[in-house]
């Protein structure tokens, strides 16, 4: 399932297609990521942010996007997260980030989303966080978590 | 405290997972915003909400919550249920508004401060 390469420091590697609009499947992608952390015996603490990180951009993804991907890096020293979606873009991210600013229609509000705080809750629960974006091409994030050594603690 | 002692003392309808009734409540979040909840939720606590659709689980299973209350004779939708099943998150019914809810709870949990 996970792919381990042996010539690169990564401690796990893969990426994960999310389909736009489709919410029926929701929260599986950032299920499976926080299965895999929780797994590899990643610390509590870093599995819980990655899971509010994966989970916000996925339903990003579901909600606005046509197509996305999550991928996950796994390093020694840190987590990684990027997300890529094919769709809209969004045209003011010092708008988009802020709380309570949302386009989310009524479908997507009946759901219990549009609250306009999902790229907030990205930014807080990461320690590294990059956000870019071309309007009609797509939308960027980046998003780092550092993982606590054992020895600084 | 018990998940069990709550849901005997309130009376919850439980509609799913039944075998991890043993497990602690830590505390509780109130709140029908799933982002909010993502946020502001915390390990082991219960969701009193009145938020019926199937995302309800993956954001308690992802948040590690105690369980799902839906208050005010709210229906889980269909799929919902059948999710919360699949997925073993504790998910039950009552008929008493969240305020009212959220209130016995805290009292049950936290004597002292309430
Ligand atoms: N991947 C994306 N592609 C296009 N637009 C996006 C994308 N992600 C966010 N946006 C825009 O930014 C706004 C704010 O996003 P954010 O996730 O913060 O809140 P929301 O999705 O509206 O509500 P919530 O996440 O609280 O349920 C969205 O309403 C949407 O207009
Ligand atoms: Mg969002």
């Amino acid at each position: 399932m996970g792919a381990v390469s042996a010539c690169e420091k990564w401690l796990y590697e893969n990426s994960f297609p999310v389909d736009g609009g489709n919410f029926d499947d929701a929260g599986r992608v950032s299920g499976r990521i926080k299965t895999i952390l929780k797994e590899m015996g990643i610390e509590n603490d870093v599995v819980r942010m990655a899971a509010v990180i994966t989970y916000e951009s996925e339903i990003n993804i579901v909600s606005y996007a046509r197509h996305g991907m999550i991928r996950l890096h796994v390093l020694p020293e840190y987590v990684e997260i990027e997300v890529v979606d094919e769709g809209p873009g969004i045209s003011d991210i010092r708008l988009a980030m802020q709380q309570g600013w949302s386009t989310a229609t009524d479908k997507i509000r009946e759901m219990g989303f549009g609250a306009g705080m999902g790229l907030n809750n990205i930014r807080n629960f990461s320690d590294i966080f990059h956000i870019s974006s071309d309007v009609g091409s797509g939308t960027r994030l980046k998003m780092i978590i550092h993982i606590q050594q054992e020895q600084n603690r | 405290m018990n998940l069990e002692t709550i849901v005997q003392a309130l009376q919850l309808r439980v509609k799913s997972g039944r075998d991890r009734l043993g497990g602690e409540v830590r505390g509780g979040y109130v709140g029908d915003l799933l982002s909010d909840v993502m946020a502001n939720s915390r390990e082991g606590d219960l969701w009193i909400t009145r938020q019926i659709h199937q995302n309800i689980v993956a954001v308690a299973s992802l948040k590690d919550l105690a369980g799902i209350i839906l208050v005010l004779g709210a229906e889980p939708a269909a799929d919902t249920l059948e999710k919360a099943i699949r997925e073993n998150i504790p998910l039950f019914m009552a008929d008493l508004p969240a305020f009212e809810m959220a209130g016995r709870i805290y009292q049950m949990i936290c004597p002292r401060k309430a």
